[in-house]
């Protein structure tokens, strides 16, 4: 409800192409309201670019309220910006001083090539989910759900790993690029759960080899993925997943030398 | 000609559907592996249809716009998914959640529809679980439950406020199974722009690849629309920015009757528009209702703060107004309400375009830490949104479109009335009459998807007679001709205004004559209003870029250009219903003290609605017949 009105300048990241060199650019953000969101204010920008013929800034966005995992921006070095816990989306204009430079990147890692602008193909994301990041249930004839009974803590620690918005972040923030964090919350998600009991070993196998195909780096132990992390979902998850990983080797047959193909057809 | 055959089963209510999938004709193994079947959409319905389609063997083309299939606008759901499962013994069965499904959508709904869905719903859960979904338990490992508006059970399912997102998250899971398993072809970033229609039967579609700009025709034997709903025609809505109609649009033009457009539902609880900037607007859960009191000052345009305003010059409305069910109305009801506080004068905050939801009482009787403990996201969301602390000033609401009951019509087998092209989730009209409960629809996406439309499409593959068809048939590529014609349109205009400014205009001419309150005056000054507004649009919209490349100002005026057609239709629906029910409430019917009036004599029916080009749209009527539940009035004072 104050009337007052900030300003910005905003230093963009440009690119046309997968394949062309992109460039910062600076843009003045004007007629900004302390209650606009960040991407509100973006979109003021680009109707003045609009305005002007000039092609406006490519983003990602759906939801707007921080759980379709969409949006990706990289706000002044920090994925999704200064403030822990939320997405750009939940990120509002009275984070920011009047006058200040802001400073708008892609997530930037070799496995997540900058399609345009401010987006990138996180399809590598979901090519890791296939080769592993589900239970292998036909619809049908499940059993009735209070058959399986799992304790609360379980099923919350369960729900703390499932949370992931699949946003990219925590690949974004580490200086190796790697998705451990993302893979972790799966791999814990189904682990915890004894409905995934009966896979966990190939899956922990599948899922890391296919993250290393993708091009996404190791896990560094320097937590930054923890820190941007829009749902909180803790590295403690990746011990989680190096356990599982070492477990793999261990109990289940058939490891390390010759992992069983997860998706083969059980004949 | 447009004929409605809802192909409803005949017999006792319990056993239609057992009695339905045994008469169904069954495709064989070996015939599965030959047919392919188009499934537009990824939310809770497309995701669940398209991986259960692939493990019964048929191959499946699936295509969503986003960057990826989990990103649907199901994930947004907060509350929960009802099932009548009767674990808490609370008396809930299998009839009673139909019952709650029919009234509260006040008698607008096909009986043998809803009572199916209410069976299946205890097979959801089930399912569910298998998948890994980490519903909340009790300490003892059984499912817990929560209470949702408009019943008197506890059967509602939930993953903390986050329960459409864990749903989606396991429909996508299976859907990554069966695309390992190549049963599945995925095609995110990519747009369906029309239907392709070969000897009256829907055989495929054209679809654009976003980030290329290539378009391209699709062909397959049979093609499923999940394409969800059209609130965003209001431009400000609780839905994600890229929800549309394009699709079911595009299916109307090709014959498909469109059912019960008006039927749109207004959320009460979602943070007020804060001013032009505005891009969506933030629900704020159902649950706040159960402990905040809803209240305006009783003088109009009070200007104290709201501490100051003492308990006599303070109007708790839904208290006075309906005193059995006080602030925990059904939704429609509370809307109303407070949009009739707001015209009144009453109204808060900015433009006074809001009321108060307030937590002072129970922060006194129970303490902060309770209120802290039950509603702390919630609290902080809106902080962040408004930057005003809910523990020490009330919160604003006010209204804001949320989700669409009205959609393509469908058969009982959830076809449309294009043979071939089935219709399911929001976008299909079918199971919610004129007001959607809480917690349904994640219910009726998934009900759809994997457990209905795997077997009703089965027969019709098996029926239909199919010719082989290849890509480049003469249809698709006449349909290809079509949308790149219609782009390149798009982009020759360069006009002088952009797509959004447009869309706002539009969003305020509807949400002025065609939201809370209908009435014939605004209803019929909308419909002269649009297609000034829409031949302007065509004059002086501004399309920066080109076609064949990543442009989402391309895309935004396409949805645009189809959203300005759709909403005549959705005004004439309105206009036509000369009847108050459920969320459709008009000026002219309604009772000395603001209640709705139904009419049930002559307004029992599903209005269908058939396109002709440059005519009017043509009524076709569906006749609703309650066999088993008697209809009455609701009321809830």
């Amino acid at each position: 409800m104050t009337a007052h009105v900030m300003k910005f300048t905003l230093k963009i990241w440009r690119q046309s192409g997968p394949n062309e060199r992109g460039r910062f650019v600076t843009y003045e953000a004007q007629d900004v309201s302390p209650g606009m969101s960040f991407l509100e204010m973006l979109d003021g920008v680009n109707q003045r670019l609009l305005g002007t013929g000039e092609e406006p800034v490519a983003f990602e966005q759906d939801c707007r309220e921080g759980i379709c995992g969409s949006c990706s921006l990289v706000i002044n070095g920090i994925p999704h910006g200064p403030d822990q816990g939320i997405t750009t989306c939940q990120l509002y204009m009275r984070r920011f001083s009047d006058g200040a430079h802001i400073t708008i990147e892609p997530w930037r890692a070799k496995a997540f090539p900058i399609l345009k602008d401010l987006v990138v193909d996180r399809s590598a994301l979901d090519r890791i989910m296939q080769a592993g990041g589900y239970v292998s249930v036909n619809t049908g004839g499940a059993v009735d759900g209070n058959v399986l009974l799992i304790g609360k803590d379980q099923a919350e620690t369960a729900m703390d790993a499932a949370s992931c918005i699949g946003c990219g972040a925590c690949v974004a923030a580490c200086k190796n690029a790697s998705a451990m964090l993302f893979v972790a919350a799966k791999v814990s998600h189904l682990s915890t759960l004894p409905q995934g009991r009966p896979e966990r070993a190939r899956r922990v196998t599948a899922m890391l080899e296919a993250m290393d195909r993708e091009g996404f780096g190791s896990c560094g132990n320097q937590y930054e993925c923890e820190a941007v992390c829009p749902k909180n979902i803790s590295t403690r998850f990746i011990a989680v997943l190096n356990r599982e990983y070492l477990r793999a080797g261990i109990v289940e047959s058939g490891r390390p030398s010759e992992p069983e193909s997860p998706h083969a057809e059980s004949s | 000609m447009t004929r409605l055959d809802s192909k409803i089963p005949s017999g006792p209510l319990e056993s239609k559907w057992d009695r339905h999938r045994f008469s169904e004709k069954l495709v064989s193994p070996t015939n599965k592996r030959k047919l392919t079947i188009i499934v537009v959409g990824t939310g809770l319905a497309g995701a669940s249809a398209a991986s259960t389609l692939g493990q019964l063997g048929y191959h499946v083309e699936c295509f969503c716009f986003h960057d990826s299939a989990r990103r649907a606008h199901s994930i947004a759901a907060q509350g929960g998914i009802n099932a009548a499962k009767n674990y808490q013994d609370d008396g809930d069965s299998v009839g009673r959640l139909f019952y709650d499904t029919i009234k509260g959508g006040d008698f607008r709904s096909r009986e043998a529809n809803v009572y199916r869905l209410a069976q299946v719903s205890t097979q959801i859960i089930d399912q569910c679980v298998a998948l890994g979904i980490p519903f909340a338990r009790e300490y003892g490992g059984q499912l817990a439950n929560r209470s949702f508006g408009g019943v008197q059970v506890s059967r509602t399912f939930y993953c903390r406020g986050q329960t459409g997102q864990q749903l989606l998250l396991g429909a996508y899971s299976a859907l990554c199974w069966q695309i390992e398993r190549g049963q599945v072809t995925m095609h995110p970033r990519t747009e369906l722009l029309d239907l392709i229609l070969v000897d009256g039967q829907a055989r495929g579609i054209v679809a654009r690849d976003l980030v290329t700009g290539r378009i391209s025709a699709h062909t397959a034997h049979a093609v499923v629309l999940a394409t969800g709903g059209y609130s965003n025609v209001y431009y400000l809505s609780t839905n994600a920015s890229g929800c549309n109609v394009t699709a079911t649009y595009r299916a109307w033009k090709h014959g498909a009757a469109f059912a019960n457009p008006c039927f749109t539902q207004i959320h009460p609880t979602a943070i007020p528009p804060g001013g032009a900037h505005q891009a969506k607007l933030t629900l704020m859960s159902e649950s706040l209702r159960n402990d905040g009191r809803l209240w305006v000052p009783r003088v109009p345009s009070d200007q104290r703060s709201p501490g100051d305003i003492p308990a006599a010059d303070r109007d708790y409305f839904l208290e006075r107004r309906y005193p059995r069910f006080g602030n925990l109305a059904p939704r429609d009801i509370a809307s109303r309400a407070v949009k009739v506080a707001c015209d009144e004068g009453h109204g808060v905050g900015p433009g006074g375009q809001g009321v108060y939801l307030d937590f002072s009482d129970v922060i006194e009787q129970q303490g902060l830490e309770v209120v802290r403990e039950r509603y702390g996201n919630l609290f902080d969301m809106y902080h962040r949104i408004t930057g005003e602390d809910a523990y020490q000033v009330p919160m604003r609401i006010y209204p804001a479109p949320h989700y669409t009951m009205g959609g393509l019509w469908v058969d009982y087998n959830l076809m449309s009335t294009i043979p071939g092209l089935f219709v399911i989730g929001e976008a299909n009209f079918a199971d919610h009459g004129a007001n959607r409960l809480g917690a349904s629809s994640l219910m009726q996406g998934l009900a759809d998807g994997y457990f209905i439309l795997p077997y009703t499409i089965g027969h019709y593959l098996a029926t239909a007679r199919l010719l082989p068809l290849l890509d480049d048939h003469a249809e698709a590529r006449e349909a290809t001709r079509l949308v790149a014609t219609r782009i390149n349109r798009l982009l020759a205009v360069k006009g002088r205004r952009t797509a959004a400014m447009f869309h706002r205009e539009l969003g305020a001419l509807l949400w002025n004559h065609c939201g809370m309150s209908r009435h014939e005056g605004g209803l019929t000054s909308a419909l002269r209003s649009i297609p000034k507004l829409r031949e302007e649009f065509w004059r002086d919209v501004m399309v920066p870029g080109a076609g064949d490349a990543f442009n989402q100002e391309l895309e935004y005026a396409g949805r645009v250009a189809d959203y300005l057609e759709f909403a005549e239709l959705l005004c004439h629906d309105a206009l036509h219903r000369q009847e108050s029910c459920g969320a459709h409430f008009r000026e002219e019917y309604q009772t000395e003290d603001g209640e709705p009036r139904r009419d049930d004599a002559h307004f029992a029916y599903v209005a269908a609605w058939e396109y002709r080009d440059r005519a009017e749209p043509v009524l076709h009527k569906e006749p609703l017949a309650f066999e088993f539940v008697p209809p009455t009035m609701r009321s809830y004072q």
